[in-house]
C-alpha cells in the first residue's frame, strides 16, 4: 500500500526573512529569453543577476529541448532575406504581430544560433549521417527543415539547450537566483508607471523574501496558460506549454503601469483531451511532410496552394510561381497568406472522412518514406524537440520502431482533421482558450516597455513567439539593458524609495501562512478558470464580459483573501493564482475595449458582430494609471511610423547597439 | 474488521509520471534540483532519497530522468495517453499500444 505519509518540511522555513541583491541588470526568468539576456548583458561588462521560479538549468517552454531554430535568414544558405520574412510573418497574421521582435530574429537569429553552437549545442551534421541528403548543405553540413529550397529553417540537436546555456552562465560569472517567484516590480517612489528599479520576489522551497535593486531590468516571463485550462484531474502531462507559465511576469508588468496589447486574442485549446504532443501520428510542425494513409492503407494526397496535387518530393519545396513557403510552429499562419502557403495534406479531409473516402483511423507512414528523412523526423526532430527526448526514449523501449511501424493518427470527429492538423491538440470544447500567441507587452525599437528601465523578451512581448525568437529577442534585450545601465547616471540606489511597496507586498503575500485553514490553490486555479471559460468563451458580449469582470473580483476579495497556504511550494502557487486573476481581469478589459468581432483575432462580440471592420484594424493597448485602466490604440504598423523609419533595416541600424 | 483490507481515499490524480528505484538510487538530489516545478522533495529522514510529492505537477518534461546518472528513475505517462498512443505493422491486424515495460 502506497498511503502517502505527511513528512516534515525538508527545507528551513524563513518566512519574512529579507534578503537585499543589487545589481546593475535584473532578468526576471531564466528560460531562454532570459539566459540569453544575461548572457549578452554580462558581455557588456556589467553585473547580472537572475531570478527563476523554477530551475534554470532546464526550465523555461523551450527547456527540455528544441530541434528545429526557424527564420535563420542570415544563415550562408538562406535565400530569403529578413525584410522578406518579416513581411511575410506579419501580413500572414493581418498585422496583428510585432515586427520589431520577428525582424531581429531574421537579422540575428543565426549568430544567436552560432553562440549556442559555441557553447556546446550540435548544429551541424559533422558525423555525416545525413550526407546526400536533399535537406544537407554539404559545405556547412547545416540541416534544413520545411522548405528545403530557401533553407530558413535548421534543424538542431537542442536537447542540452538549457544545460548549455546554463553553464556558460556559471562560465560568465550571473549570479542565478532559482526557486525565487517574482512577485511584483519596485517603481521609482514606488509609483506607478515611474522607473523600474527592481523587484521582489519569495522562495518557494523556505518563503524567504527577495528584494532585488537594479539599474535595467529585463522582463522574460511568458504568458498565462492555465487561465482558461486548468486541466484536473489530467495533469499537466498533456499541456503544451510549461505549467509553470501563469502570467506572472504580465501581472506584475501591468501593476506598474505597463502598456500591454492583443489580450483580447486568444486561440482554442483541448481542454483534457490533448494527446501526447509530437507523440502521435501527424504531418505538420516537427512532423511536416509525413505520409499519411487510412486504415486500408490508401494514402491521403497533398496538394499545393493552388490544389494542384504534388509528389512526394514537392512537400519540400515551394511550389510553382512560389518564391518560399513557410512551415514550422509559431512563425505567423502561412495558411492565410497565399503568398507563403505551405504545400497541404487534402484540405477536405473532413468532409472525405465523413463520405467514407477514408476510413479512420489515419497512420503516419514512416516506414515509407526516404531513410534520411525518416531519421530526421524521427530521431533527430522527435527526440530533440521539447520533451521528445523521455518519449523517444520511452516509445523505443516499449518497443516502437519508425522503421517497422506504422503510428496511429488519433480518432478525431472529422472537424479535426481541417488545417492545420496539429492533432495532439485535439478538438476541446468551445470553452477552452488560450491567450498564447497573442496578448504581450508592448515595446519599442530597443524592446523598452513605455516604463523608463524595464525591456522585455520571449513571448511576453506581443504576437507570436518560438524558440528563436525568445532567444534572439533574448539577446538584444540583454545588450540593450546592459548599455542603459552603464550609461544611467550613478544614483545610489534607495531602499527607503520602495519601503511602502516591500511592506504591502510582504502582508499581502504571507497573510496566507497565517492561516490554519481555508481554500487552497487547486480549488482557487480551477474557480478562476471556471469564470474565463463561461464569460471569456469563443462568444463575447457586454453583459457576460462585465459579469465575469465581477465574479474575478469577488474571487479575488473573498475567496483568495481566505486561501491558505501549508507551506512555501504552496504559498508560491496561490500567489499564481493571483496573478491568474489578474491576467483574467486584463482580458476581460482587453475584450470590453473592442467594440468589433475579428475572424482574425479569434474574436466574437455577439453585440458588434460586424467581422474585421477596417476601423478596428488596429492594436488596442491597455495600462494601469492610478486605479483606472487606460485605453489607447497604435496603429498595427507603428513600429514603421513616425518617429521611427518605414524601413526595418533603418530603424535596426539606429537601435541595435552593434555593428552591423 | 480486515487487517488486511484497507480504508483510504481514491488516487487523488491518474497516473504515477515517475517513479524512484530506491535500490538504485545514491541520493545525489540532482533530480530533485532539475525538476521545474518542484515535483520532488528529499526524504531527510532517508539521507535524501527524493520523494514523488507533487504528482499533480509533472510535466512531462524527462529532464530528471535525463540528469540521472544510476537510470533509478521510471518515467510512465498516464494510462488515458498511452492506451491512444497506437502501432502496428502495415497489412497486419495486430496493435501495440505504450505499455509500460515495469510492473508498478
Amino acid at each position: 500500500m502506497e498511503e502517502f505519509q505527511a513528512k516534515n518540511w525538508p527545507y528551513e522555513v524563513k518566512y519574512e526573512k529579507e534578503n537585499k541583491i543589487e545589481t546593475d541588470v535584473l532578468i526576471l526568468g531564466g528560460g531562454i529569453a532570459g539566459c540569453h539576456a544575461a548572457i549578452s548583458a554580462i558581455r557588456e561588462g556589467v553585473k547580472v543577476v537572475i531570478v527563476e521560479k523554477g530551475a534554470t538549468k532546464w526550465s523555461g517552454n523551450g527547456g527540455a529541448g528544441v530541434d528545429h531554430w526557424q527564420a535563420a535568414c542570415a544563415n550562408p544558405c538562406c535565400k530569403i532575406a529578413p525584410e522578406e520574412m518579416t513581411e511575410a510573418v506579419v501580413k500572414s497574421l493581418y498585422g496583428y504581430e510585432c515586427g520589431i521582435k520577428r525582424y531581429i530574429q531574421c537579422v540575428e537569429g543565426y549568430e544567436t544560433l552560432l553562440d549556442v553552437e559555441k557553447m556546446g549545442v550540435r548544429i551541424r551534421d559533422e558525423r555525416d549521417e545525413f550526407k546526400g541528403a536533399e535537406f544537407r548543405d554539404d559545405h556547412t553540413k547545416l540541416l534544413f527543415a520545411y522548405d528545403y529550397k530557401n533553407r530558413h529553417t535548421i534543424r538542431v540537436w537542442g536537447n542540452n539547450m538549457k544545460p548549455s546555456l546554463f553553464y556558460e552562465l556559471k562560465r560568465l560569472g550571473v549570479e542565478i537566483y532559482d526557486r525565487v517567484m517574482t512577485t511584483g516590480l519596485l517603481t521609482e517612489s514606488g509609483k506607478r508607471g515611474k522607473k523600474v528599479i527592481g523587484a521582489t520576489g519569495i522562495n518557494i522551497r523556505t518563503g524567504e523574501f527577495f528584494i532585488f535593486l537594479s539599474r535595467a531590468t529585463v522582463i522574460a516571463i511568458p504568458e498565462a496558460e492555465r487561465l482558461w485550462d486548468f486541466p484536473e484531474p489530467h495533469a499537466f502531462g498533456k499541456n503544451f506549454h510549461d505549467p509553470n507559465c501563469s502570467g506572472d511576469g504580465l501581472a506584475i508588468a501591468w501593476e506598474a503601469g505597463a502598456a500591454l496589447t492583443l489580450m483580447e486574442k486568444t486561440i482554442p485549446t483541448d481542454g483534457n483531451l490533448g494527446y501526447i504532443p509530437y507523440g502521435v501520428g501527424n504531418a505538420h510542425n516537427t512532423w511536416h511532410g509525413c505520409s499519411i494513409i487510412d486504415v486500408e492503407g490508401k494514402e491521403v494526397r497533398w496538394f499545393d496552394r493552388d490544389g494542384r496535387e504534388i509528389i512526394y518530393s514537392q512537400r519540400f519545396l515551394p511550389t510553382n510561381g512560389q518564391k518560399f513557403f513557410i512551415d514550422g510552429g509559431s512563425i505567423g499562419d502561412p495558411r492565410e497568406l497565399y503568398e507563403v502557403c505551405p504545400p497541404l495534406l487534402d484540405p477536405n479531409l473532413p468532409e472525405h472522412v465523413k463520405n467514407g473516402k477514408y476510413v479512420l483511423p489515419f497512420y503516419a507512414d514512416l516506414p515509407s518514406m526516404p531513410e534520411q528523412e525518416q531519421k530526421a523526423l524521427f530521431g533527430l526532430m522527435v527526440g530533440n524537440e521539447g520533451r521528445t527526448f523521455i518519449l523517444r526514449k520511452v516509445y523505443t523501449e516499449a518497443g516502437f520502431n519508425p522503421e517497422k511501424h506504422l503510428l496511429q493518427v488519433p480518432v478525431l470527429p472529422p472537424e479535426g482533421y481541417r488545417q492545420p492538423p496539429v492533432w495532439w491538440y485535439s478538438v476541446g470544447a468551445p470553452q477552452w482558450r488560450r491567450v498564447g500567441r497573442g496578448g504581450g507587452l508592448v515595446v519599442d525599437w530597443d524592446l523598452k516597455t513605455n516604463l523608463e528601465g524595464l525591456y522585455a523578451a520571449g513571448s511576453i512581448i506581443f504576437g507570436h513567439g518560438d524558440h528563436a525568437g525568445a532567444a534572439t529577442s533574448g539577446r538584444y534585450a540583454g545588450r540593450k539593458a546592459a548599455r542603459y545601465a552603464r550609461s544611467a547616471v550613478y544614483d545610489r540606489i534607495n531602499c527607503d524609495q520602495v519601503w511602502d511597496q516591500v511592506k504591502s507586498r510582504k502582508a499581502e503575500i504571507y497573510s496566507f501562512i497565517k492561516r490554519r485553514a481555508g481554500i487552497r490553490w487547486k480549488e482557487l486555479n480551477a474557480g478562476i478558470s471556471r469564470v474565463m471559460q463561461d464569460f471569456c468563451g469563443v462568444y463575447k458580449h457586454e453583459s457576460t464580459l462585465k459579469t465575469g469582470l465581477k465574479l474575478l473580483w469577488k474571487l479575488k476579495e473573498e475567496e483568495i483573501r481566505n486561501a491558505y497556504a501549508p507551506n512555501p511550494h504552496e504559498l508560491g502557487r496561490l500567489v499564481e493564482c493571483l496573478f491568474l486573476v489578474t491576467v483574467g481581469e486584463i482580458v476581460f478589459h482587453a475584450s470590453l475595449a473592442r467594440r468589433a468581432s475579428s475572424r482574425r483575432l479569434n474574436f466574437f462580440r455577439i453585440d458588434y458582430s460586424d467581422i474585421d471592420p477596417q476601423e478596428w484594424a488596429k492594436f488596442i493597448t491597455l495600462r494601469k494609471e492610478d486605479g483606472d485602466v487606460k485605453i489607447g490604440q497604435l496603429p498595427l504598423n507603428y513600429y514603421l511610423s513616425s518617429p521611427y523609419s518605414s524601413y526595418y533595416e533603418v530603424n535596426y541600424r539606429l537601435h541595435c547597439d552593434k555593428e552591423v | 474488521m480486515s487487517e488486511e483490507t484497507y480504508a483510504i481515499p481514491n488516487d487523488f490524480m491518474w497516473g504515477r509520471p515517475i517513479k524512484i528505484d530506491r535500490e538504485k538510487c545514491v541520493k545525489c538530489r540532482r533530480c530533485i534540483e532539475a525538476c521545474r516545478r518542484d515535483v520532488l522533495i528529499p526524504d531527510d529522514q532517508d539521507g535524501g532519497t527524493p520523494i514523488v510529492l507533487y504528482p499533480d505537477e509533472c510535466w512531462y518534461c524527462g529532464c530528471c530522468v535525463q540528469e540521472c546518472e544510476r537510470n533509478a528513475i521510471s518515467f510512465n505517462y498516464p494510462l488515458p495517453q498511452r492506451i491512444v498512443v497506437i502501432w502496428k505493422e502495415r497489412g497486419s491486424e495486430e496493435l501495440s499500444y505504450l505499455k509500460l515495460k515495469e510492473k508498478t
